[in-house]
């Protein structure tokens, strides 16, 4: 399982640029949320948003990351 | 993805204006997003579709394939991919759901 920090170094090298902070709201190590905060988001649908976040961890979202929440902003 | 199983999606999807692929069924959600995204619809008075992706693994794999999302629930309003359990309380909230929905 990835943990916190290596969720968050591969979403900021997959969106450059990016400010990224990982969330446990129920310090259970699996129900985390991702706070990605990216200029090329800008006029990108909610679901296009997400789907770059997604991108970056395509790989580790096959098996264990199913309860990735992510909320994303431009600035 | 094959046909058969592209054009089953593609047939749910369209045959409810709002339709849904879940973890269990909306009377008994077996995860909480598939749970917290059901509460949102049935908040609605809407009629939603909705299939139990536990009752198929070859759909399961095929809608992350179709929607280009990988986790589920998913979402579907006019056969358009809505989102996610974030992404539909993000619109419940913002109150572009309930337009969507009515449209």
């Amino acid at each position: 399982m990835l943990t916190i920090q290596q969720i968050k170094e591969k979403i900021e090298a997959g969106l450059p640029g990016s400010k990224v902070e990982i969330q446990d709201p129920r310090r259970d190590g699996v129900h985390l949320k991702a706070i990605v905060i990216y200029k090329g988001f800008k006029d990108k649908s909610l679901v296009e948003q997400h789907q770059m976040v997604y991108a970056t961890l395509k790989e580790e979202l096959k098996e264990e990351l199913h309860a990735l929440g992510i909320e994303t902003h431009e600035e | 993805m094959d046909e058969k199983t592209k054009t089953q999606i593609k047939d749910m999807i369209h045959k409810n204006k709002v339709f849904i692929f879940m973890k269990g069924t909306p009377d008994a959600p077996e995860c909480g997003f598939s749970m917290r995204t059901i509460e949102i619809l049935k908040s609605y008075k809407v009629e939603f579709g909705y299939f139990n992706i536990f009752e198929d693994e070859e759909i399961r794999q095929a809608v992350k394939e179709y929607a280009n999302w990988p986790t589920i629930p998913q979402v579907y309003i006019n056969g358009k991919f809505i989102g996610g359990c974030d992404i539909t309380e993000e619109l419940h909230k913002s109150g572009k759901l309930k337009k969507l929905i009515e449209e």
